[in-house]
């Protein structure tokens, strides 16, 4: 121990102090509560912060490794509660916090509460994600479970209008806050459940954790957790996490956004599809008019191929041929008629009793009956003689 | 299958769902089928008559909002702005 009136170097004075600030079991595992200013979050990953209230101010160091697992975004003027040791920074000659955990102010007891229930509650499975159930794309019926004043309610039902006003609404009011709000939220979760209806909508605006608490409350959580239908939850405002959003199928940071993803498709997208529709019936109406044009076109096609005109213009062909062949054998036949007519003709003429005259010889024939005389006793008074080149009448002599 | 829909409700009469539903059944019908021409002119028609009918229905349709009080459910009151 140094002592009194002793001289120090600076050096040896300021381990001095450090060393008395952290042999003090008090310094080294404390909470201080301030609020924050001339927050910095250099690159080196290290946040550096003054905490200070009315009176005084403490400069407040968290490591990187600290701060990589805080799980509340810090900013200027916000009421916190640092845990941490103190300890001195020697080139400056300055104590601080060297702060290893941060929560909001006023929570100490809530916070342990809500942690303790959230191990509780995971430890159990209740937020596994293969617990979550689907949120339908195109819901019907909507529950909400809300306060029947608030803007939250004014908030989603101008949402629905606007995204998807085909939805009937079905309100379940209760109180969101205060020693009534678990139970009567259980039992608008329980009545709402029953509805058969396709999404549930647990919601409140933003406000203190403390005005949010009955949404931590187990009776509520577990309430949430085991809907049947799926459910949405949007409590306070994207900051906000409350235990109803781990065990809820899906959450909304807020009211609004929880409408919203209640209403994946909206109006615009129904009247596309109806304008899609339309697109593809009538399109559908034009290519099969087309089709049945270009059939038609085809069988008309083949109608000509297999018209009678065809058939008959052959059969006239056929005709023809025929009446060729017809034709050609008549002629033949005419003329071997011919050549045989000429022929018989020739022998005819051979046989002429003509041909003989020609000869000298001469037909005596009578007068009276012109029969021919072959012997003496036929002949008559008055005979005609025919000759080659024609005939004279004699007269018989005694 | 436009033979079978023998119980054809009139257009007016459905809901937007279910004109929805047998709009999607005419048209893949028309796209899929080898309809007659009179036929398809009849879906197609059907089907003109239908979409209309969805977009009339989107058109005009208003939030509804009802209440649960007790065992009951009765119509909501929206307090104005």
């Amino acid at each position: 121990m140094p002592q009194s009136g002793q001289t120090f170097t600076v050096s040896k004075l300021t381990f001095h102090i450090r060393k008395l600030l952290e042999e003090n079991d008090t310094l080294q595992d404390v909470w201080v509560q301030g609020e924050i200013s001339n927050l910095s979050r250099p690159a080196s990953g290290h946040i550096y912060f003054t905490l200070k209230d009315a009176n005084a101010s403490l400069k407040c160091v968290m490591w990187k490794t600290s701060a990589m697992r805080l799980n509340l975004p810090l900013r200027d003027g916000m009421a916190i509660e640092a845990h941490g040791k103190i300890g001195v920074y020697e080139p400056a000659g300055q104590y601080q916090l060297y702060a290893d955990q941060i929560r909001p102010v006023g929570e100490g007891a809530l916070y342990q509460e809500f942690m303790r229930l959230k191990a509780m509650l995971e430890a159990e499975g209740l937020f596994d994600p293969d617990r979550k159930k689907n949120i339908p794309e195109l819901p019907h019926k909507i529950g909400i479970i809300t306060s029947a004043t608030g803007a939250a309610l004014r908030d989603m039902l101008n949402t629905l209008r606007r995204r998807l006003p085909l939805v009937e609404v079905i309100l379940a009011p209760s109180p969101v806050q205060g020693t009534d709000a678990p139970p009567a939220l259980v039992k608008a979760i329980h009545k709402l459940d029953e509805q058969g209806l396709d999404i549930l909508i647990i919601a409140r605006g933003g406000g203190s954790i403390e005005d949010l608490w009955a949404f931590n409350d187990e009776r509520v959580v577990r309430a949430v957790a085991d809907t049947m239908t799926p459910i949405i939850c949007g409590v306070g405002h994207e900051t906000d996490f409350t235990l109803c959003d781990f065990v809820a199928d899906l959450r909304a940071p807020t009211p609004t956004a929880a409408a919203e993803l209640a209403t994946q498709i909206t109006i615009i997208d129904l009247q596309a599809e109806i304008q899609t529709y339309k697109t593809r019936l009538a399109s559908a109406t034009i290519n099969l008019i087309a089709e049945q044009k270009a059939s038609l076109a085809s069988l008309s096609a083949q109608l000509r191929y297999l018209s009678p005109t065809r058939l008959i213009q052959s059969e006239h062909q056929r005709v023809d041929e025929l009446s060729r062949r017809a034709f050609m054998s008549v002629a033949y036949r005419v003329n071997l008629q011919k050549k045989y007519l000429e022929g018989t003709q020739k022998r005819l003429e051979a046989l002429s009793p003509l041909a003989v005259l020609a000869r000298g010889y001469a037909v005596v024939t009578r007068k009276s009956d012109g029969g021919v005389i072959f012997r003496v006793a036929q002949a008559s008074d008055e005979m005609k003689v025919r000759v080659s080149d024609g005939e004279f009448e004699v007269k018989r002599n005694e | 299958m436009a033979k079978s829909k023998t119980t054809q409700k009139n257009v007016e009469d459905l809901s937007y769902e279910e004109a929805l539903a047998e709009l999607e059944q005419v048209v893949s019908a028309l796209e899929s089928e080898q309809s007659q021409l009179e036929d398809a002119i009849k879906l197609f028609e059907r089907g003109q008559a239908l979409a209309a009918r969805c977009g009339v229905l989107l058109e005009a349709a208003e939030l509804k909002v009802k209440q649960v009080v007790g065992e009951d459910i009765v119509a909501f009151e929206e307090e104005s702005e």
